[in-house]
């Protein structure tokens, strides 16, 4: 779709922002990356009342134009750089009604920006049930802007914002805020002359911000800089004085357009919740029982959708197989991207009912209720309390879970986050530990109660949950921060979820996992597909001249035949060659290439390694036939030592490599770090 | 002269406890403050202390904040 006219939302967190991005989009919406940073980039288009169609943007929310955490600082890159084309035509502020002086800040390094600005009051609603009287038209007056109040819960004002934006100004005709010179004279008018700018905000922004932004090059980056020294220029000592002044400018303005009463209502309420929900001990119960129920709900929700998803694909492939001519072109489209299809569609569900919860864990202010209760916690080994989000996504699915650190503001609490999340189990390897607890726990009851497999479950799961937490802790020692963690946050006022909202969000993530991370995966399983079909020289042929011979054809029945023929061909396959190179490196383990080459699959996808397994032993089927998989793997002997060769110490090994492949495999499918 | 000897923090008030912001030990740290409207003085209030005794939760222009106590002792009220 063409647009005619570029908007960018922009405002503080828990402002509605998404809310409205919904109902001015609908799900005409998508999820990009901003270019060179995993930020994600949501667009949408409306179409408004004059016929004509305008692009949004959705910028991450933040509280002022100085960035904090790596989502903030697309807010100025995309305001700011003028070759870029996503440059906004207009920018649509959105206020919270209920706390304007907070949001006003914002607002008024937007407008100083001189783009041309549209406000949108919302909580409009909430702002007069608890007593607060705001004077719109006085405020837009004196802001020289458009002002519509509306409620985006609601949908209310909506259209009235969209025949705001269709009549937005070309120029910028807000008023100014603050006298922005006089915070650096000398330096904003040297930048501004060599720089041949026009805007002293936007010189000053320069100055403060030319090392984080892309759009100028590294001479006149260091030019700014060198101007700083010559005027003694202090950035932050500039932003605490720019701050002051602007929060002056916004007490004026508030003193004459808005009267609040003594105690909000909404507050009390919160309060009284909050009394529970961070209560010493209920607190905690509590918050463990979400737990609890947020994964009995992934594992069982997902489980009859999941089984539809794979039965699917499994018709699917064996008829295509009919249907279609064999030969390697079938081969690659049918077991190649399929197959690699499959692995990645089979999670949807999954990924869609965690992104539920967390959006209304999120949406309700609970979430941030938990990171205020475990972040004592979390900093004694070296993580923060946001990141109990992602940690607790992990169990899901650590794809999006490492996707869900950004919102960590400082870089070392991030990168430990991003590298631990994917060592704790998440839902996909639970086929794996099965057949390797199958394979090596007896199935027997020990103290009457608890069955000794059960219990090795359970150990996998504690066992993944400590190596995270020993693992950040040395992460903690090893990595240097280069910035200083702070956890001065909003705790968000309660608020029943928005189911419109909550839909949304499962339907945006899903359609992300597929197309960000599913391009990795299937494009992975194509190559593993091709490796493991073809191997070097003439050794497939060999092979099935040798199963030609009436020795074979005589002494095994057909489809034994193929089984000796498959399995024969996977070794001799350029995988199987990958798996004996690594042979000497895993033998010290217990494993032999086998394993191998299931090691190496797998690192399309955790769940590949049991098929691998199963097509290796030479046995039909995947995962039904677990129990053959266990019989042939616990007979097959070490040649040179003769003992069996798993044993319960390499079951532990082989579930820690695979967790190292599949942790490099993740930063990949993140595009990070 | 005598007030210098009794710098009083935001860390040192406890739940339900009154006091008005004068200034900031730590330049990086009251830059974020204000900017979230934390600012000299403006009344804030203890509302909660996490169930760990850290971080705490404070009332500030009509809105709650949550900071460490660390944090809170760069706030040093009138």
């Amino acid at each position: 779709m063409k647009a005619d006219i570029s908007v960018a939302l922009v405002g503080n967190p828990n402002t509605g922002k998404s809310t409205l991005f919904n109902s001015l989009t609908g799900l005409n919406q998508k999820i990009g990356n901003f270019p060179g940073v995993t930020v994600d980039k949501k667009t949408g288009f409306c179409t408004l009342p004059d016929g004509r169609n305008a692009q949004i943007i959705d910028l991450p929310g933040t509280y002022s134009l100085y960035p904090k955490s790596q989502d903030e600082s697309i807010v100025f890159s995309v305001l700011a750089d003028k070759s870029n084309a996503h440059t906004p035509d207009l920018v649509v502020v959105i206020l919270d009604a209920t706390n304007l002086k907070r949001n006003l800040l914002l607002y008024s390094q937007v407008a100083d920006l001189k783009i041309p600005v549209v406000i949108a009051l919302n909580m409009m609603d909430l702002a007069k049930k608890s007593g607060i009287k705001i004077d719109v038209d006085l405020f837009a007056k004196k802001l020289g802007v458009p002002v519509v109040p509306i409620s985006a819960r609601k949908t209310e004002g909506i259209d009235k914002l969209k025949t705001a934006i269709s009549f937005a100004n070309k120029v910028a005709l807000q008023e100014g805020s603050i006298d922005v010179e006089t915070i650096a004279p000398e330096l904003i008018g040297q930048i501004s002359k060599e720089f041949k700018l026009d805007n002293p905000y936007y010189a000053l922004q320069l100055a403060h911000q030319h090392e984080n932004i892309k759009f100028i090059s590294p001479a006149e980056s260091e030019r700014i800089e060198e101007l700083e020294k010559e005027f003694s220029f202090h950035s932050q000592k500039a932003q605490a004085t720019e701050t002051i002044a602007r929060y002056n400018f916004i007490n004026d303005l508030l003193y004459d357009t808005v009267k609040v009463p003594e105690t909000a209502q909404d507050e009390t309420i919160s309060n009284k919740i909050d009394k529970i929900l961070t209560h010493k001990v209920f607190g905690f119960i509590i918050f463990f029982a979400v737990l609890l129920f947020m994964f009995q709900s992934i594992f069982s929700w997902s489980a009859y959708p999941m089984e539809l998803i794979a039965d699917f694909f499994v018709w699917a492939q064996s008829n295509l197989h009919q249907v279609l001519p064999a030969g390697p072109l079938t081969g690659l489209v049918v077991d190649g991207v399929l197959g690699g299809l499959s692995g990645v569609m089979v999670f949807i569900p999954q990924i869609a009912i965690l992104f539920a919860f967390i959006s209304i864990l999120e949406d309700t202010g609970y979430m941030s209720r938990v990171t205020f209760m475990m972040d004592k916690l979390m900093r004694k080994v070296g993580l923060n309390g946001k990141s109990v989000v992602p940690l607790i996504g992990g169990f899901a699915c650590a794809v999006p879970s490492i996707m869900s650190t950004r919102t960590i503001e400082n870089w070392k609490d991030r990168m430990i986050t991003i590298m631990v999340t994917p060592l704790v189990t998440c839902s996909a390897r639970l086929p794996i530990y099965t057949l390797l607890i199958a394979l090596v726990v007896p199935n027997r009851n020990v103290w009457w109660l608890f069955n000794l497999q059960g219990l090795a479950l359970t150990g996998m799961y504690v066992f993944s949950l400590v190596s995270a937490i020993v693992c950040a802790f040395v992460f903690k020692l090893v990595l240097k921060g280069r910035e200083r963690g702070y956890f001065i946050m909003e705790l968000p006022v309660y608020r029943m979820p928005r189911w419109n909202n909550v839909a949304y969000s499962m339907y945006e993530r899903a359609k992300a996992f597929v197309f960000q991370a599913g391009k990795v995966i299937i494009a992975i399983s194509v190559i593993l597909w091709v490796l493991a079909s073809y191997g070097p020289g003439d050794r497939f042929k060999q092979i099935e001249t040798k199963y030609q011979q009436a020795e074979y054809t005589q002494r095994l029945k057909p489809d034994e035949v193929t089984k000796a023929i498959n399995s024969e061909k996977l070794e001799n396959s350029y995988a199987g060659v990958l798996g004996h190179v690594i042979e000497p490196v895993i033998r010290p383990l217990g494993f032999d290439w086998k394993i191998g080459i299931a090691l190496i699959t797998s690192f399309a996808a955790r769940e590949v390694f049991v098929g691998t397994m199963a097509t290796i032993y030479s046995v039909e089927g995947s995962a039904e036939k677990m129990e053959s998989v266990q019989q042939k793997m616990k007979t097959a002997k070490n040649p040179q030592t003769g003992q069996p060769r798993i044993f319960i110490s390499s079951g532990l090994f082989a579930h820690d490599v695979l967790r190292l492949c599949h942790a490099m495999r993740q930063y990949r499918c993140c595009g990070l770090p | 002269m005598g007030q210098v000897f009794n710098i009083m923090t935001l860390s040192e008030l406890v739940p339900g406890e009154i006091g008005i912001v004068k200034s900031f030990t730590d330049l990086e740290m009251s830059v974020k403050l204000m900017e979230m409207g934390c600012l000299p003085g403006e009344e804030v209030t203890v509302s909660r202390v996490a169930p760990l005794g850290d971080p705490i939760a404070i009332n500030v222009s009509g809105y709650q904040l949550s900071l460490r106590k660390f944090e809170a002792s760069t706030i040093i009220l009138q």
